[in-house]
């Protein structure tokens, strides 16, 4: 009798689909985060660049060959050297030595290729000493001349003739850096203003926007410009770089702070957060414990997006001589050495620095399309 | 053959589909959305494909227009289109997907109409600019003769002024409205045959039947063949001469309607149909007491939004989303509130727990440790202590539970609010409240993307009960379901009920969910309750016009009721 009842067990049990099991099934938020990233191909190549851009700026002093401030008035605007590897059949990496010409027109004295005098090179070699970090002192270079008196001039020598190789290098510490600190400066007003305007509304998310609106209305270059004008001369160049990054940030946040009220404001009427006020939770855990975890990966994606504005606005600011100031290397310090005719003309290596702003904010730009696509690894 | 079919015998095949198979490359593998389907349609003829979501019926349908999104393809077979003449066959699949000639197919010789008519719809274009260009697009008449044509078809699917309709736009239509353009949008080339994929879906139950009804009219008017795709048995019922069940891709059965609601081969499509009649009466109920105590009594309440905030935030307008409602739930009762969207039952469930402050009125509740509040004035706090005993299960599983918890943070978090349990006591409560639902204990540190829709419906549940709860608003718990789980959720709540004295405020547009579940319901339109009482007398003599007109209107899953209708 019991037939018609296995029956229909039997046949309620095929209904209940069960799920596959894959490895995906038990992954955390930041499991699904990295698996849809890693399908974004160019922005998986972003990130290695990327982070190649910052260990170069971590390790800045191992890795440039010289002081960014040495100079050899002997050797001013000479050209890259480019390595061999071989001399008379043996191995030994070496760069070939300059001899000086004079330029029979221009009266003017140009660098040839002396083929007869090899400089030998090395990696790890003992060079000018340095202060590691401020820690410790060391004269270990990653790459450099083996008799540290020689000229050694990879990307070329600009008009004192110091090495642009080590220039670039330290400039790149300054210049990524004033990104990712500048970023996190708008990042703590962005997230508390943007937060507010987003999960209380009314009144307060009203007067913000404006706010927001007011400073985006500003034209940017000459307002940093006239913040930048007003800082005394006198000031040193590490206090400078502080305030010039509290002027950028100071507009940055704005960007923040809209991506951060958006998604306050959709998730404020979103039914898992209706669903957590009505298990009585405090306001406080409910924005820490349930809205917050949402946010980090569009947070992340804001950053990263925001970094690039940031190194552009330093740039832009340097280069115009109102950001940064000598003895201070940055890209943007660099590229001012590139505001005259002589530099496209007959020293072309000084716009290095401005493929590396290129590379790094594309980069960036990239990397940051691919964490946004990725940040919301639910969306279908 | 047990029954004779009740329409003209369907002619020669007009469509045949043989050994279809479609695939959808994913990461690292292959997903076989169609496996192995043949089949045929007739001139004239209904083929319903049935099933539930994942089966593969929508892509079958689409396959058969060439219209598989990237990165999906046809892996396999023919789809063989009888040509004009009647003397050869066009193979679809041979024509791939773009050129000449599936241009001539689509639209011309086979139309489709989408479930969706909102965004199959272009909202910057007229509804005759559209319809138009259609026609100018497969055939050679000049401008004048192609509108006046589109107004003759908008006539034909009863839309009301045609000539003026053409100039409106389908922002302006109601969806029933919409849907209807669509359909003389595919109409336009006298289609030989035409897919419609869930037309009816999105619409409510009285705009269902009637297109339902214009459907099958307008197939007796053109003798064309239509394949039907939907996953609703009452409809298959309704408009099927023959049906195609689906599951996970791969063909079950085939059937005439009638043998296969009555003689159903396959083990599948019986528990599919077992789980529908299921819910065609309702659920053994023990009888209510004499004396009914109640737990909630909502009077006079009324919840305006208001429509225009003015420049001083001085609106002059108000919609009237609850526009006083008054109702009572008793103690182990379950009391359904049934409407057509848009008729304020959800916000009601809503405003009863305060997500929406009322404008006025009253709802007093009689708390588990005595005493009787009014839900409607109390203060946040006040109402935080009642969060414990007054639970919601919202419609959809996918967005009420937060996917970036675990399954044991989002069951314990009412415990942590409302308990002061230690992390060993709440851990070993989520195991048995796991348990009771009917999941493994072992899944808590999973995340919800691990779970279907049934599974998590059940979550949801285990949530809704952890406390000590006393009365629950049931938010259309099992409209986001697949049919066949749907009764299983319900069984599921009835059984708690039993348990704990649950009292159940259950909000369906579903009028055969309630019917199996309640003991009372109230109908909602615009705000205000029509017609209320006991479940079985509503349903089966139902008093106000619109409630009649809102119960003749379910498709009932049993072909031979459509006799009547006809007749």
């Amino acid at each position: 009798m019991s037939e018609p009842t296995v029956q229909a067990a039997a046949d309620a049990a095929l209904l209940d689909q069960q799920v596959d099991a894959s490895r995906l099934q038990g992954a955390s938020q930041w499991g699904l985060i990295w698996h849809k990233f890693r399908r974004h191909k160019l922005a998986v190549f972003s990130l290695v660049v990327v982070g190649f851009i910052y260990f170069v700026a971590l390790f800045a002093e191992f890795l440039a060959p010289t002081d960014p401030g040495r100079f050899d008035p002997r050797y001013t605007y000479a050209p890259p050297q480019s390595i061999g590897l071989f001399v008379d059949g043996s191995f030994q990496p070496h760069v070939k030595g300059y001899s000086i010409e004079l330029d029979q027109a221009s009266f003017r004295r140009v660098f040839v290729v002396d083929p007869d005098v090899t400089i030998p090179i090395g990696l790890f070699v003992r060079g000018q000493s340095y202060r590691m970090w401020g820690l410790f002192e060391t004269d270990l270079h990653f790459i450099g001349p083996l008799d540290p008196s020689q000229p050694f001039f990879l990307m070329g020598a600009d008009r004192l003739g110091r090495d642009m190789l080590s220039r670039t290098i330290h400039g790149t510490r300054i210049s990524m850096s004033i990104g990712l600190v500048g970023v996190g400066l708008s990042l703590v007003i962005g997230m508390i203003l943007g937060g507010i305007s987003g999960y209380y509304g009314g009144f307060a998310d009203r007067a913000i926007q404006r706010v927001i609106e007011f400073i985006r209305s500003i034209p940017t270059i000459p307002l940093w410009l006239g913040l930048a004008a007003a800082m005394p001369r006198e000031w040193p160049p590490l206090q400078v770089y502080f305030a010039i990054l509290v002027i950028l940030s100071l507009i940055g946040w704005t960007e923040i702070a809209r991506v951060v009220r958006g998604r306050f404001l959709s998730l404020r009427g979103d039914d898992f957060v209706i669903a957590a006020r009505l298990d009585g939770v405090s306001e406080y855990r409910l924005i820490m414990k349930h809205m917050m975890p949402s946010l980090y990966s569009h947070i992340i994606a804001a950053i990263t997006l925001a970094i690039p504005n940031m190194i552009l606005a330093e740039t832009a600011l340097s280069f115009l001589g109102l950001g940064l100031q000598p003895p201070i290397v940055s890209w943007g310090v660099l590229l001012q050495d590139t505001q005259n005719l002589r530099a496209i003309t007959q020293a072309p290596w000084l716009f290095i620095p401005g493929i590396c702003v290129v590379v790094a904010v594309l980069a960036l730009n990239f990397l940051g399309d691919g964490v946004r696509d990725a940040a919301d690894p639910y969306a279908k | 053959m047990p029954q004779t079919p009740m329409q003209s015998e369907p002619g020669a095949p007009v469509l045949r589909v043989e050994n279809l198979s479609v695939e959808f490359p994913v990461h690292k593998g292959l997903v076989h959305a169609v496996k192995d389907v043949s089949f045929s349609i007739g001139r004239g003829e209904t083929l319903c494909v049935v099933g539930e979501s994942g089966s593969g019926k929508s892509v079958t349908a689409r396959a058969i227009l060439q219209l598989i999104a990237e990165p999906g393809r046809i892996t396999n077979g023919r789809i063989l289109l009888k040509d004009k003449d009647g003397a050869g066959e066009t193979d679809i699949v041979a024509l791939g997907n773009r050129g000449r000639a599936i241009r001539e197919i689509r639209g011309r010789r086979i139309a489709m109409i989408f479930q969706e008519p909102m965004s199959s719809l272009s909202p910057v274009h007229t509804i005759g600019r559209q319809i138009t260009e259609t026609i100018l697009l497969h055939e050679k008449v000049d401008k004048a003769e192609a509108r006046r044509r589109a107004a003759a078809l908008l006539d034909r699917v009863r839309i009301p002024n045609p000539e003026e309709a053409l100039d409106r736009y389908s922002f302006e239509f109601s969806g029933g409205m919409r849907q209807r353009a669509m359909i003389a949008m595919a109409l336009s080339c006298n289609p030989e045959i035409l897919i419609a994929d869930e037309p009816t879906t999105a619409l409510d139950v009285t705009t269902q039947a009637e297109i339902l009804a214009l459907i099958r009219e307008l197939q007796r008017d053109r003798g064309m063949a239509v394949l039907f795709i939907t996953h609703d048995m009452g409809v298959v019922a309704q408009i099927a001469d023959r049906v195609m069940v689906m599951f996970k891709g791969e063909k079950v059965e085939e059937a005439d309607v009638f043998s296969l609601f009555e003689k159903p081969q396959q083990a599948y499509t019986r528990a599919l149909l077992g789980s529908i009649l299921k819910l065609e009466r309702p659920a053994p109920r023990p009888p209510r007491p004499e004396a009914e105590k109640p737990i909630a009594r909502i009077s006079d309440l009324e919840l305006h939004f208001p429509l225009n905030p003015g420049f001083m935030g001085r609106p002059t307008a108000y919609l009237k989303a609850i526009n006083g409602v008054s109702l009572t739930i008793n103690e182990g009762e379950s009391v359904g509130v049934v409407g057509e969207s848009g008729s304020g039952k959800t916000t009601l469930g809503r405003t009863l727990l305060r997500v929406y402050t009322p404008t006025s009125g009253k709802v007093d509740y009689w708390r588990g440790e005595g005493g009787v509040v009014d839900l409607a004035s109390l203060s946040r706090r006040e109402m935080k202590a009642l969060y414990g005993e007054v639970r919601m299960i919202f419609q959809d599983p996918h967005a009420s539970l937060n996917p970036r918890m675990t399954i044991y943070q989002i069951i314990s978090e009412p415990l942590r609010t409302n308990t002061d349990m230690t992390e060993r006591q709440m851990q070993g409560r989520v195991r048995d409240l796991l348990t009771r639902v009917g999941l493994p204990a072992d899944i808590s540190d999973r995340y919800p993307h691990a779970f279907s829709g049934g599974q998590r419906q059940r979550i949801s549940i285990a949530r809704a009960i952890a406390v000590r709860p006393r009365l629950i608003i049931a938010d259309e718990p099992t409209s986001a379901l697949d049919v066949s789980l749907r009764h299983q959720v319900l069984d599921l709540m009835r059984d708690l009920q039993a348990e704990y004295g649950l009292s159940y405020l259950f909000i369906s547009h579903d009028i055969a969910v309630i019917r199996y579940f309640c003991d009372r319901v109230a109908v909602m339109k615009r705000g205000q309750i029509v017609e209320m009482g006991d479940v079985v007398q509503v349903c089966e003599n139902p008093v106000h016009e619109y409630t009649r007109t809102l119960i003749s209107a379910v498709p009932r899953p049993d072909p031979r009721l459509r006799l009547q209708m006809a007749g």
